[in-house]
C-alpha cells in the first residue's frame, strides 16, 4: 500500500486516508487569459512515465493539502512537501536527481 | 490463409492436427509502409483491418512493444454494451456492438460473442432518474434498451439480493443485446485477418522516436531500426501521453491503474452481465465458470499495471452485499491494466497538431466494447481525413468546450 508522509500533521498516512488531487505546480490561468493557456491549464497533463509531481489531500486526517514527488513507473516516493510553493524544495530535487539523473518538469529540473 | 471450419477440424483430426498453419506471420519490418499503426491491441488491429477491408490500404505495419493483445485487450472484463447517454457515444458504441454480432463470421474466427444481456442496477433515486433518462435517450438514438423493475431484475438474476439493507435494487437499465466476447480471440482474429491481407504485425518492437519533416510525420525510430511511413496511427491506450510526447504534443489524458479479478470456476449461476455503479462493482460469469469481477480505478497516475489492494476489497465487499452467494468463493487471479482517462471520460479519435499523425486513445476504463467501432471509425478517419463517427471525438474539443460528458451520465468512470 502506498504510504505518504503528511508534512502538515506529521502522520505517515496510508493511501486510504488520502485522496489524490492530480498534477502539482500547475500554472493557473483564469479570466483574461487566452483560450490556449486556459485549455492547457484546465486539461493538458504531463502524465509522464517517471517522475511525477502531484497534489494529495489528507482527507481522513488533518484535511490539508500537500505535494509529493513520486515515480509512476516504479511507485517509488522521493518525498513530500508543503503545498505553499511553486517549486519543490532543493532536498527533494536532490533526492530525485540521485535516482533519476536528467529528470525535468516544466520550468524546473 | 486456410479457412477455419467444421470440415477443417475433421480433416485435421484424421492427420493428427499436423496441417494447421500459423495464424499470423512473423515478418521483419520493411523500409517503408503507407500506414504504420503503433499498438497491436484490439483497437490498433481493428484499425488496420478496416483500413484494408474498407479502403483497400494493405501496405500497413502494426508495431507492438510487447506481444499482440497483451495490454488492456487481454486485461479487461469483456463487457459489451452501447447504452450511453450522449449521441456521439451511442453512435460509435452501437456501431461497435453491431459489428460484434457478425465478427466471428466476418473474421472467420470464433470470438465467442455472447449477447447475454447487460443490466446496470439502479440503487439510488438519482440512478433511477439517470437510467430512465438514458433509456429515453437510447430510444431516440435507435439503441434498444429498456428500464426494468426490481422484480424483473430478480427474474433475470435469481442469485441477486434485491433487498440489500444499504443499497436495495430499485430497477435497472437493461440492454438485451449487450453481453461479452472472448477478449483474446478478438485480437487474434483481427491479427490473423490483417496478416492474411499482407499486413506486417511486428511484435517486440518498441517505438523510440517519431521522425518529422517540419510539421509532417515521415516515419518512426524503433528498436528494430527506422521505418518510414506516410501516415501514423497512435493506438497505445495507457502510453498515449508517452508516445505523443515523442511526437512533440500533449494530450488531455492521465494514466491510472484499473484492476479486475476472477473467482474459482463454479457451476453456471448467472447468465447476464450485472453492473452496479453506486457501489462500483460489476460481475459476469465466464464460459469456464469463473465469476469475472471488475471495480474502480486508483486515483493516482500509475504505469505499473498493478493497483492498490484496497480497491479490490471495496469492490468485492460491495458485490458480496448484492450477491451473498459469492461470499465463500475463492479468488483465483487478479491483475491490473493502465487506462488512459480523459477529462470528460470519452475517447479521443482525432487528427493531431502533426500532419499525418492520428491518435486513438482515451477509452479509459471501457475500451473493449468499442474495439470494432473504434477501428472502423479510425480507419475512415485515417483514409479519408474525416469520419462521421469521429467528428465529435476530436482532441481539440476540450479547447472548444464541446465535451461528450459521459462522466456525468455514468456517475463514475465506465
Amino acid at each position: 500500500m502506498l504510504t505518504l508522509h503528511c508534512p502538515n500533521c506529521g502522520v505517515h498516512a496510508d493511501e486510504t486516508d488520502l485522496h489524490a488531487e492530480g498534477e502539482a505546480h500547475l500554472k493557473r490561468f483564469g479570466p483574461n487569459s487566452t483560450d490556449d493557456d486556459f485549455h492547457d491549464y484546465m486539461f493538458q497533463r504531463q502524465n509522464p512515465k517517471g517522475v511525477h509531481f502531484e497534489r494529495w489531500k489528507h482527507v481522513y486526517g488533518c484535511g490539508k493539502y500537500f505535494l509529493a514527488a513520486r515515480c509512476t513507473a516504479t511507485l517509488e516516493v522521493f518525498g513530500t512537501y508543503a503545498a505553499q510553493t511553486h517549486e519543490p524544495p532543493q532536498a527533494i530535487k536532490d533526492a530525485i536527481t540521485a535516482k533519476r539523473p536528467g529528470w525535468s518538469w516544466g520550468d524546473f529540473s | 490463409m486456410k479457412k477455419y471450419s467444421a470440415f477443417a477440424i475433421a480433416r485435421e483430426a484424421f492427420r493428427q492436427h499436423t496441417g494447421w498453419e500459423r495464424a499470423w506471420a512473423k515478418p521483419e519490418p520493411k523500409k517503408k509502409y503507407d500506414v504504420i499503426i503503433v499498438g497491436a491491441g484490439g483497437h490498433g488491429l481493428a484499425t488496420a483491418y478496416y483500413l484494408g477491408k474498407n479502403f483497400g490500404i494493405t501496405n500497413v505495419a502494426i508495431i507492438e512493444k510487447g506481444w499482440l493483445g497483451g495490454g488492456n485487450t487481454g486485461r479487461n472484463t469483456t463487457i459489451i454494451r452501447s447504452n450511453y447517454l450522449q449521441d456521439p457515444s451511442a453512435a460509435i458504441y452501437e456501431k461497435a456492438r453491431s459489428l460484434y454480432e457478425t465478427m466471428s463470421q466476418d473474421l472467420n474466427y470464433n470470438v465467442m460473442f455472447s449477447p447475454r444481456g447487460v443490466i446496470m442496477l439502479a440503487q439510488t433515486q438519482h440512478e433511477i432518474r439517470g437510467y430512465q433518462r438514458t433509456a429515453h435517450a437510447n430510444a431516440l438514438q435507435g439503441v434498444k434498451t429498456e428500464w426494468i423493475s426490481p422484480q424483473r431484475v430478480k427474474e433475470l438474476v435469481p442469485i441477486m439480493n434485491i433487498d440489500g439493507p444499504r443499497y436495495p435494487v430499485l430497477g435497472g437499465l437493461y440492454q438485451a443485446r449487450g453481453g461479452t466476447a472472448r477478449h483474446d480471440a478478438v485480437a487474434w482474429g483481427y491479427a490473423r485477418a490483417c496478416s492474411a491481407m499482407g499486413m506486417d504485425i511486428i511484435q517486440q518492437c518498441e517505438v523510440t522516436g517519431v521522425r518529422k519533416n517540419g510539421d509532417k510525420v515521415v516515419g518512426v525510430d524503433t528498436t528494430k531500426g527506422p521505418i518510414d511511413c506516410d501516415k501514423l496511427g497512435m493506438v497505445v491506450a495507457g502510453h498515449a501521453s508517452v508516445l505523443a510526447q515523442k511526437a512533440g504534443f500533449r494530450l488531455p489524458i492521465e494514466s491510472v491503474a484499473l484492476q479486475a479479478l476472477v473467482s474459482e470456476p463454479i457451476k453456471p449461476c448467472m447468465d447476464v452481465v450485472v453492473m452496479a455503479n453506486t457501489v462500483h462493482g460489476y460481475m459476469s460469469q465466464s464460459d469456464k465458470g469463473e465469476m469475472v469481477i471488475g471495480g474502480g480505478t486508483d486515483g493516482y497516475n500509475n504505469y505499473t499495471q498493478r493497483g492498490s489492494f484496497h480497491h479490490i476489497e471495496e469492490t468485492v465487499r460491495a458485490l458480496v452485499e448484492t450477491f451473498p452467494m459469492i461470499a465463500r468463493l475463492k479468488m483465483l487471479r487478479q491483475w491490473g491494466g493502465i487506462v488512459d482517462v480523459t477529462g470528460d471520460r470519452s475517447p479521443i479519435l482525432s487528427k493531431t497538431p502533426v500532419e499525418g499523425i492520428f491518435v486513438n486513445c482515451g477509452w479509459g476504463t471501457g475500451g473493449f466494447k468499442a474495439i470494432p467501432g473504434s477501428g472502423w471509425a479510425m480507419a475512415e478517419l485515417m483514409a479519408k481525413g474525416h469520419s462521421p463517427l469521429t467528428e465529435e471525438f476530436s482532441m481539440f474539443r476540450f479547447r472548444e468546450g464541446k465535451f461528450i460528458d459521459e462522466s456525468v451520465a455514468a456517475g463514475v468512470a465506465h
